[in-house]
């Protein structure tokens, strides 16, 4: 019936992949968005501009919880360029009109968020969080 | 009479009227505007544009007259003086004028301001910016898990140093009603200055400052049926006429010289600049419609209406209504088991249903309750069990879609 709910999104947003608390990490940043209080832990294991293992925790909609989820599946083991390509790719996707890509077939499910303006946010919450760290590794300031 | 208002009660909203399926439930964010508001409106602009207390050609003089009309309207409807009511933006202007033209000027360091636990934001920030500037202290009326004020804490944390007292008549988040009058009652007898925030106030209650006997009375336009972008400051006249002005500029002057400055009087003291004059003129349809439904059999629908909701929603499995209040407004959140709020209220504006979903400008009170969000559904008098029934079947629809 709704479009923005397909199964892949109730399948990550009830049953997260990737979502415990890592004991052992190189890199910790939380997420949090004030207009609805979802709030997500980040933890990464860094090594030479790639991301070697990630994990999240934390509460959030189904949107944010399926994004985190589907993010954390999708850059483990991929470096800091793939996953600019990766991001660059779900911001197209969600804000414009973009022909969609067969080969993100994750990432294309969260697509359908560009028709709820409100809900946007929560499928970029994760995303952004995660660029904060690389432009942080990278010594990017991010002003 | 009654009935043939309820039944058509729809039809006298523009928006409901046109748009059938639509299931309007945040009354509490804003009230859908009468069909007389708009008429009203579209009559100045089309007809008398022009300003007010300033021209002497026939246009201003009827869109003074207007302007004033309204105040005297709103006076006698919440039984004050004319000059003690004030025209500015909304509720959180008021409250933001009473800190910083009452307050600031007469608070020393560790004095203390006393709000309560289900303040909305607009009841906390302006005290606490008062607090960094200052350097007072906020004491905080606690509640219990009902959601209801813990009153007997009231008593125990007042000190000589506390200097004022502002708490909400009804909390817009879980819709707990407050024996203001009580509250009002222990402040007068220490003394201490008190606000009531009555933006969720005047659909839920025939409201008289002189028998309530409180210092401050503040509300919206736009939750009681009305336009937005304007709301009403009630204050007594002694203290309207000791306070400063809040905001500089023409009307609230009486002489200007660069270096002399005599103010205005009350309540002009405190319009500076031209105010949102349409939306004035248009209050006062608003303040008759809030008159017409002021009736008891019209109150006791919509309270059976509340009840009607409750009784629905307390039979569907996981659905969690927070907070069992004494006394309940128009107001009831809740949270479904595994559906987050934000997915329900995606889920519900597909079926034309409008819920607000969130922590409703009232973090402490989530806090309270360790929720980051909740569905609320508050009620207006436009509202019917047709409604509810709609939304039961959106809630059991969504748990299809999430189990």
């Amino acid at each position: 019936m709704l479009e923005l709910y397909k199964e892949l999104i109730i399948d990550h947003g009830l049953n997260p992949r990737n979502k415990y608390h890592m004991l052992k990490y190189t890199n910790k940043i939380n997420a949090f968005n004030h207009f609805c209080g979802d709030s997500f832990i980040l933890y990464l294991n860094i090594l030479n501009n790639k991301i070697e293992d990630i994990s999240f925790e934390g509460q959030g909609c189904s949107i944010s919880v399926a994004s985190a989820s589907i993010m954390t599946t999708l850059v483990k083991k991929k470096d800091f360029i793939q996953i600019d390509l990766l991001f660059n790719y779900l911001k197209k996707i969600i804000h414009n009109d973009l022909t969609l890509d067969e080969n993100n077939l994750e990432l294309n499910v969260l697509s359908n968020v560009k028709k709820f303006p409100s809900r946007v946010k929560c499928a970029t919450l994760i995303w952004n969080a995660l660029k904060e760290i690389i432009n942080e590794k990278r010594g990017i300031n991010n002003a | 009479m009654n009935e043939e208002i309820l039944k058509n009660i729809k039809n006298e909203f523009p928006i409901l009227k046109k748009k059938k399926k639509l299931c309007y439930l945040d009354s509490a964010a804003i009230t859908q505007v009468h069909q007389s508001v708009i008429k009203e409106i579209n009559y100045f602009y089309t007809e008398i544009n022009s300003n007010v207390h300033r021209s002497a050609y026939k246009l201003s003089e009827i869109s003074t007259e207007k302007y004033e009309r309204t105040r005297k309207k709103i006076s006698t409807f919440i039984n004050s003086e004319k000059k003690e009511c004030i025209f500015v933006k909304n509720t959180t202007e008021a409250i933001n004028l009473i800190a910083n033209s009452y307050l600031y000027p007469i608070l020393n360091e560790n004095d203390e301001i006393i709000i309560s636990q289900m303040e909305h934001h607009s009841n906390i920030v302006p005290w606490y910016l008062l607090k960094k500037k200052k350097r007072i202290k906020l004491k905080i009326i606690p509640i219990n898990e009902n959601g209801d004020l813990i009153y007997d804490e009231l008593e125990k944390i007042i000190s000589k140093k506390t200097k004022f007292i502002s708490v909400t008549h009804i909390s817009n988040a879980l819709g707990t009603v407050n024996n203001i009058k009580k509250i009002i009652d222990i402040a007068n007898s220490k003394n201490i200055p008190i606000l009531i925030d009555g933006a969720q106030s005047l659909t839920n209650f025939k409201i008289d400052v002189k028998s309530l006997n409180c210092d401050f009375f503040v509300f919206s336009s736009h939750k009681i049926y009305g336009p937005n972008g304007l709301g009403i400051l009630y204050a007594k006249k002694k203290y309207l006429e000791q306070m400063e002005p809040y905001q500089g500029g023409g009307e609230m002057i009486k002489k200007v010289s660069f270096d002399e400055i005599l103010w205005n009087d009350i309540p002009y003291k405190f319009e500076a600049g031209t105010q949102p004059i349409a939306s004035i003129i248009g209050l006062e349809k608003a303040i008759d419609f809030l008159e017409k439904i002021n009736t008891e059999e019209i109150i006791n629908y919509k309270k059976n209406l509340i009840n009607y909701t409750l009784n629905k929603l307390s039979k569907i499995k996981n659905v969690k209504i927070i907070g069992n209040p004494e006394n309940r407004a128009n107001i009831i959140s809740f949270n479904i088991k595994n559906i987050h709020a934000h997915d329900f209220g995606t889920i519900a504006n597909h079926f034309e249903i409008c819920v607000r979903t969130g922590h409703h400008c009232a973090m402490p009170i989530m806090n309270f309750y360790n929720l980051s969000s909740t569905i609320r559904i508050s009620l207006g008098v436009y509202n019917n069990e047709k409604d509810i029934n709609k939304l039961i079947n959106c809630i059991n629809k969504s748990k299809k879609i999430f189990n």
